[in-house]
């Protein structure tokens, strides 16, 4: 075994490896100067545990990044839910039952990723300080209203949901080497869909709103507005793998039914571009 | 009441201006397919024979597997807006109505997509549904949505191609959404109940043999998964 030559292959192959294995950065340098004196035997064993730190146990980088984002975005809502359900602005019944129901499930959303992440030998990131009016901290946001206006805090809810689902999908083939955690990942993908169906429908029965949908027509924020047109932004899409969906094959099928039949991905800088002024 | 597919025979000619996209679509696995069955004495379709019709192998297959899917949900909702049940809200016919143009259009990108390599139109049984009935036709958009939801979600690890799981993944969610407001109809608050999401908040992922056996009593036609990956 050439452990000089592996070291150096695996640079060129993952040039963050280093950063990956951060507080052993110098030792495994000094361990590729010394791997020759080493006793052979020794090597794959050494080498195999430090990159059980790095990786994870069969977690690759990216899928523990992917997993930490998801994270981030799943104690947003949890502790957005939590709040609003607190806040007893959520009028009793259905109303309380639906955001009851979507807190839960975004409470074992983190759970189950925390677990995930700590199964793969990292670590959970920490809760960020939120800031629901979207004020960067200052807590006198745009949506500063957001926990004693019913209204907004369907508009803030409808948002999240949707930007959810759009930020799962964006990243899901990172995951295609890991059947585990995109099986997962895509098991809480459609439950943000199905969570997006019912805060949408809440909000077109409140606002006798019929262009209010459970599905997105075309870049359409629901009239929440510009505050919120980067979630929505690339969703009027009509065309997928170079296939016109408008009118295809001579079925009456209208743009906005072409928009609404395909979600779009959103990518993790537009996602995070996006919830950034919620965070402190 | 024997409701069928709005197009023709997949065997239709291919050569469109669509062509190029087409072909760029399916270039990555095209080496990976197996040539439909060549059991020319058979004169049903090309791909199919006694044992079903054959859904192909590797992401080919997964893609007929899909388009089998879209095939039945699009049949049905055709069925549901050509004979609405009684005391049908406007609400219902409008949202209905999308849905089943969804669905259309879900087939339909199928079948452009996978162009010579698509299985047949499908033959639908729903003897089993009374259209006139509310509770029937929503009871049966639950479990086709439910369905439909799971077997994305279940799929999604057999697919080796990024861009086909992105594909799937801009269609899973809509049908999540489907589902969501179809339970909703049903019951106020149901889109995402215990049936379905589990004490981790996971949504269901059922494997193409589980939901074939569900969708097959659902069809006259015969779909053969065995070529189809399973992990």
């Amino acid at each position: 075994m050439n452990i000089q030559h592996l070291i150096t292959t695996i640079e060129k192959t993952d040039p963050e490896v280093y950063e990956r294995l951060n507080p052993r950065r110098k030792v495994i340098q000094q361990f590729a100067k010394l791997g020759g004196k080493l006793a052979l035997s020794a090597v794959p064993i050494a080498l195999g545990s430090m990159f059980s730190k790095a990786y994870g146990r069969g977690t690759t980088g990216s899928v523990l990044d992917v997993l930490q984002y998801a994270l981030t975005l799943e104690y947003l809502e949890a502790e957005f839910y939590t709040k609003a359900v607190a806040s007893g602005i959520v009028p009793a019944g259905p109303p309380t039952g639906a955001f009851t129901t979507i807190r839960d499930h975004e409470n074992a959303h983190v759970a189950f990723l925390k677990t995930a992440i700590t199964a793969s030998g990292a670590t959970p990131i920490s809760k960020p300080t939120f800031d629901f009016s979207a004020g960067n901290g200052s807590n006198n946001g745009p949506f500063k209203d957001v926990f004693t206006n019913y209204q907004l805090l369907l508009a803030v809810a409808q948002t999240f949901e949707d930007t959810g689902v759009r930020a799962y999908k964006g990243r899901a083939a990172e995951l295609i080497s890991n059947n585990d955690v995109l099986t997962a990942a895509l098991k809480i993908h459609s439950v943000e869909a199905r969570h997006a169906a019912h805060i949408r429908y809440m909000r077109r029965n409140l606002l006798s709103n019929t262009t209010i949908k459970p599905w997105i027509t075309g870049k359409d924020t629901g009239g929440i507005g510009a505050a919120v047109q980067a979630s929505y932004n690339g969703e009027e899409l009509a065309v997928q793998a170079g296939i016109t969906i408008t009118n295809i094959n001579s079925m009456a099928i209208s743009v906005n039914a072409a928009t609404e039949a395909f979600d779009e991905p959103l990518t993790d800088t537009q996602v995070l571009a996006i919830v950034d002024p919620f965070i402190a | 009441m024997k409701p069928t597919s709005t197009h023709g025979s997949a065997d239709q000619p291919t050569l469109d201006a669509k062509g190029l996209a087409r072909r760029k679509f399916l270039t990555q696995t095209a080496g990976l397919v197996t040539v439909a069955s060549l059991a020319g004495a058979c004169k049903k379709d090309k791909n199919e024979n006694n044992d079903g019709i054959d859904l192909g192998s590797g992401d080919i297959g997964i893609l007929n597997y899909a388009y089998a899917l879209e095939q039945l949900e699009a049949a049905f909702y055709t069925q549901v807006m050509m004979s609405p049940f009684s005391g049908i809200s406007a609400t219902e016919t409008a949202l209905l109505t999308d849905i089943r143009d969804h669905e259309i259009a879900h087939r339909e990108f199928f079948k452009n997509a996978l162009g010579a390599k698509a299985i047949m139109a499908l033959e639908v049984n729903f003897s089993s549904i009374n259209f006139s009935s509310r509770d029937s036709v929503l009871a049966t958009a639950k479990a086709f949505e439910d369905l439909g939801v799971s077997a994305y979600n279940g799929a999604g690890k057999l697919i080796t191609n990024p861009d086909y799981l992105l594909l799937a993944g801009k269609i899973v969610s809509v049908e999540a959404r489907h589902a969501g407001f179809i339970r909703d109809l049903i019951s106020n608050g149901s889109f995402a109940d215990n049936t379905v999401i589990d004490a981790n908040g996971l949504d269901l992922a059922k494997a193409p043999k589980d939901v074939l056996a569900t969708a097959g009593m659902f069809l006259k036609s015969k779909l053969n998964a065995n070529n189809l990956p399973t992990s």
